[in-house]
């Protein structure tokens, strides 16, 4: 009995293993499947009608308010419908949104003295809701950021100044407490989307978080919002008082969130579901296999994957962990350092696991071009590694398999968040440093926990709990200053600051210090230029900092969508008004 | 009976004061900040990021927030999200239609359908349909919703392009087409939802009719002259049924807090998908709100599955 009915049941089994090990195999390998979908006859409804644009976010934007956002996700989508002054393409060229012409010393925008700048704001534009722009909203915008009650996230760069004041309906003039060399970094960009003064000024308070313009935003951009349900979709129509509404590519809009990041990708690159997908992080060996409708479009923005090493000793036995008082057994030694330096294998790390996302690189500043070092340079060369350490006595004197000095070893314990990405990066980096004869025990701590900047977490990255660790940041606007300042002394995270700051390396240099006090003051591009070079030569000789790879941003996009040209200083969004599809 | 019914309902108030202690606790306390995405921003300074913790409350102790929440919800006011500064309360009924139209549909479809394939699967008992049927159900309860929906996808979507695996909320069912639009966007997700709740309910259908068939007053019933279906439809279905209502009211707080996996599959926006996303943005008023409701719904449908048992089984007497 028993046996007539798995006989009867196999061939059941076995059909519907069968299906499914196929359906999964077909699905694996893309080839085929290109090949039906882009057919001519079946072609997916999203690229079909060229008056309608399809945005894949499968992080969901949740406010359109982006100054009180979280996330670049919200900010991202705030960007359509609201603009800054004046913004920069990827070749740091100013480009105008509200403002009428660049402030330069020749027509008096700018004061010698650098402490004033005037914007001259286009004279035609209206808001969405049909009120005209003045030189009012950017003075409200002012007030509002700076209000600590509306908790503004884009507050620190307006910190820096003193007044605005608007002098006629088309201009304002900024003046900044201190002579001030980033000017530019004020109401530009990514953090100076203007807002309507007529909308917010009821608003400008603790009682923010009921405006509805921060789920229904006024906007002086090309397309406005008919619907927004936060974390799911969001729809644009075309703007009627935009001042070039003729010349928008598309009548509707729609920005829809949610999902992952692998069916986002799906969607834009093989079956033409969307046309453009947000942040496509998804391994490189994936990306490759999606095909058929669109491209990857990778921005080098200004971030970079960096090893740091802690100069203060992690090691609970040694007394207060990771504080300046108790320095660093070895990493303190220039030696091991430059040896380490020498050990990593940037260009597999690169190629390998980052992929069209990543490029390896020396410098801790990667981006604006100017300020990219053309000085230094990396080198993968483990006997030169192990020479400087034998030469430097670091040698196996105990026959542990790991170098020692004086009683010392060289026994590392390595740290970042985890990230199947970083992971493998740290299998490389610790099978480089173990060719030259360290040991390295592997930490991952989640996420969550490691970026929290909770100071009472032994395991915030701050803390620094560990003799190296790895994690990604840069400059977010077109000048380093504010980045170079995170390797200052006054930047150290420590137990008396309550473990604020940057420098989690705890590198403390006064000659660095005294050029980032001199670049804080210098007026002269050309010669910030130099000064910001001068100082991330000075990291990079030094190696506390070690650059890996300078990451990029990637989209997919849909091969009918024109127009798209994205800079590392603003949002994809910031020129969806010259978007257009075929 | 009415003295019953308020001893349950005031342990009932009690129950739920203590799991939302208890959940307040494990959110305020694990690790996670709504502003995690501004870590190692050197454009952020820490003045600001105060600022942002004040404004969204962050700033008190535990306690004190513990006690403004309370305060609130007995107000019926449930908080402002973290990410969306919008009031939770907006948020969770924007999400509701859309998670009854999908998972509610679902579970409908799934009772329907196993209802009576677990009483044919247990008066065939070792047939051949009885044998694919437990395959099936094997299968789905073994296959867990990603892989399934991830399945569907490849097949329906990629390869034959026949139905769409972006879920579009801003549709709406004015004529047939759009109707058509709807049923084809729905199907994928809903048939995940099935393929997996079928199998839990038919195995335990079949189960309690099966315990059910050696029982004496069947073979009574059968003795009278009683035709099978008869003796199944009017004294089988009446006790077995009794354990899988219990089932499906318990159930039913499921229903309204949405499937998690699937609807992130498909980019359904119910309420599982907002409640994985605020998990996500570690959005705490958010999940708060949600996990709270799931545990009202369940103390309330646990009160109404045990009222429902006394009153079809005679046997039970509530005191």
């Amino acid at each position: 009995m028993k046996s007539n009915v798995i006989k009867q049941i196999k061939p059941f089994v076995g059909s519907v293993l069968a299906l499914i090990v196929a359906s999964a195999l077909v699905g694996c390998d893309s080839q085929p499947s290109a090949d039906l979908s882009s057919s001519p006859d079946s072609t997916p409804a999203a690229a079909e009608n060229t008056d309608e644009l399809k945005l894949l976010y499968w992080q969901a934007p949740t406010i359109l308010n982006p100054h009180l956002s979280t996330g670049t996700k919200d900010v991202e989508a705030s960007r359509i419908t609201l603009e800054p002054l004046a913004s920069y393409d990827a070749n740091d060229n100013m480009v105008m949104f509200l403002a009428a012409e660049e402030p330069t010393l020749a027509n008096g925008g700018l004061s010698e003295d650098g402490t004033r700048v005037t914007w001259t704001l286009k004279s035609d534009i209206k808001w969405s809701d049909g009120t005209p722009f003045t030189a009012d909203d950017v003075v409200f915008t002012y007030e509002f950021l700076t209000n600590p009650d509306v908790g503004a996230a884009s507050a620190k760069a307006y910190e820096a100044i003193a007044s605005v004041t608007a002098t006629d309906d088309t201009t304002v003039e900024v003046i900044f407490k201190e002579p001030n060399p980033t000017w530019y970094l004020v109401f530009t960009g990514t953090e100076g989307m203007v807002l309507p003064k007529h909308i917010y000024q009821d608003y400008n308070g603790a009682n923010v978080r009921e405006a509805p313009a921060n789920l229904m935003p006024v906007g002086t951009g090309p397309y406005r919002v008919t619907e927004f349900k936060p974390g799911d979709v969001i729809v644009f129509e075309a703007n009627p008082n935009f001042r070039n509404a003729d010349s928008v590519g598309f009548s509707r809009v729609e920005l829809k969130g949610g999902g992952d990041a692998t069916s986002a990708a799906r969607a834009v690159l093989q079956t033409g579901d969307a046309d453009f997908g947000y942040n496509l992080q998804v391994e490189a060996s994936v990306l490759e296999t999606l095909t058929g409708t669109g491209q990857v479009v990778a921005t080098p923005g200004s971030d970079m994957e960096r090893i740091l090493l802690n100069q203060t000793n992690p090691n609970p036995d040694s007394g207060e962990r990771s504080v300046l008082g108790n320095p660093h057994p070895f990493l303190t030694d220039p030696v091991v350092r430059q040896a380490m330096n020498l050990a990593l294998d940037r260009d597999t790390i690169a190629t390998q696991l980052y992929g069209p996302t990543g490029e390896a690189t020396a410098n801790v500043v990667v981006n604006p071009k100017q300020y990219v070092s053309t000085n230094t340079s990396y080198e993968y060369a483990p006997e030169k590694a192990i020479a400087l350490l034998e030469d430097a006595g670091w040698v196996d004197s105990n026959g542990d398999g790991t170098r020692d000095k004086d009683g010392v070893e060289l026994e590392l314990v390595f740290q970042t968040s985890v990230n199947p990405l970083r992971q493998k990066t740290q299998e490389v980096v610790k099978q480089s440093l173990e060719d030259i004869g360290m040991a390295v025990e592997l930490k991952s701590i989640d996420a969550s926990i490691y970026f929290s900047g909770d100071p009472a977490n032994p395991d915030a990255l701050e803390r620094f709990n560990a003799d190296i660790q790895m994690y990604t940041t840069g400059n977010t606007d077109p000048d380093p200053m504010d980045y170079l300042q995170t390797f200052t002394c006054g930047d150290i995270p420590q137990s008396d600051n309550n473990w604020v700051g940057y420098n989690s390396a705890r590198y403390c240099n006064s000659d660095y210090d005294a050029m980032w006090q001199e670049l804080q003051a210098e007026l002269d591009p050309q010669k910030r230029v130099e000064l910001a070079i001068a100082m991330n030569d000075m990291l990079v000789e030094e190696a506390v900092v070690m650059p890996l790879v300078h990451r990029a941003t990637t989209v997919g996009v849909n091969d009918r969508l024109q127009g798209l040209n994205p800079t590392p200083w603003d949002l994809n969004t910031w020129n969806i008004a010259e978007w257009s599809k075929e | 009976m009415p003295v019953y019914l308020l001893r349950r309902i005031l342990s009932a108030l009690l129950t739920l004061l203590i799991i939302s202690l208890i959940i307040f606790l494990i959110l305020a306390l694990a690790p996670g900040d709504p502003m995690s995405e501004f870590a190692n921003n050197p454009a952020i300074s820490e003045e600001v990021r105060e600022n942002i913790r004040r404004t969204l409350g962050l700033d008190q102790p535990i306690p004190v927030r513990y006690v403004k929440w309370l305060w609130a919800l007995l107000q019926g006011d449930l908080g402002y999200s973290f990410t969306s500064r919008s009031p939770v309360i907006g948020l969770i009924l924007q999400r509701l239609p859309v998670t009854l139209s999908v998972v509610g549909t679902a579970y409908l479809i799934s009772v329907l359908l196993a209802l009576p394939l677990g009483i044919i699967s247990a008066i065939k008992r070792y047939s051949l349909w009885d044998q694919g049927l437990t395959t099936v159900a094997f299968f789905g309860i073994s296959l867990p919703p990603f892989f399934t929906g991830l399945l569907l996808i490849i097949i329906f979507s990629v390869q034959l392009d026949w139905l769409p695996f972006i879920y579009d909320s801003t549709l709406t069912v004015t004529n047939w087409s759009s109707f058509v639009e709807q049923v084809k966007q729905s199907i994928m997700p809903i048939a995940v939802l099935v393929a997996f709740q079928t199998a839990v309910l038919m195995r335990y259908m079949r189960s309690s009719v099966v315990e059910e068939l050696p029982q004496n007053y069947v073979r009574t019933a059968y003795a009278k002259g009683l035709t099978t279906a008869a003796v199944i439809g009017r004294h089988v279905l009446r006790n077995a049924l009794i354990p899988v209502i219990t089932l499906v009211a318990l159930d039913i707080p499921a229903v309204f807090t949405g499937a998690l996996i699937t609807e992130q599959v498909f980019r359904v926006p119910g309420i599982g998908a907002l409640l994985i996303d605020s998990i996500l943005r570690n959005d705490t008023p958010v999940v708060m709100a949600i996990t709270f409701i799931y545990a009202i719904l369940v103390v309330l449908f646990n009160l109404v599955a045990d009222l429902l048992y006394a009153f079809l089984d005679p046997r039970v007497q509530l005191s």
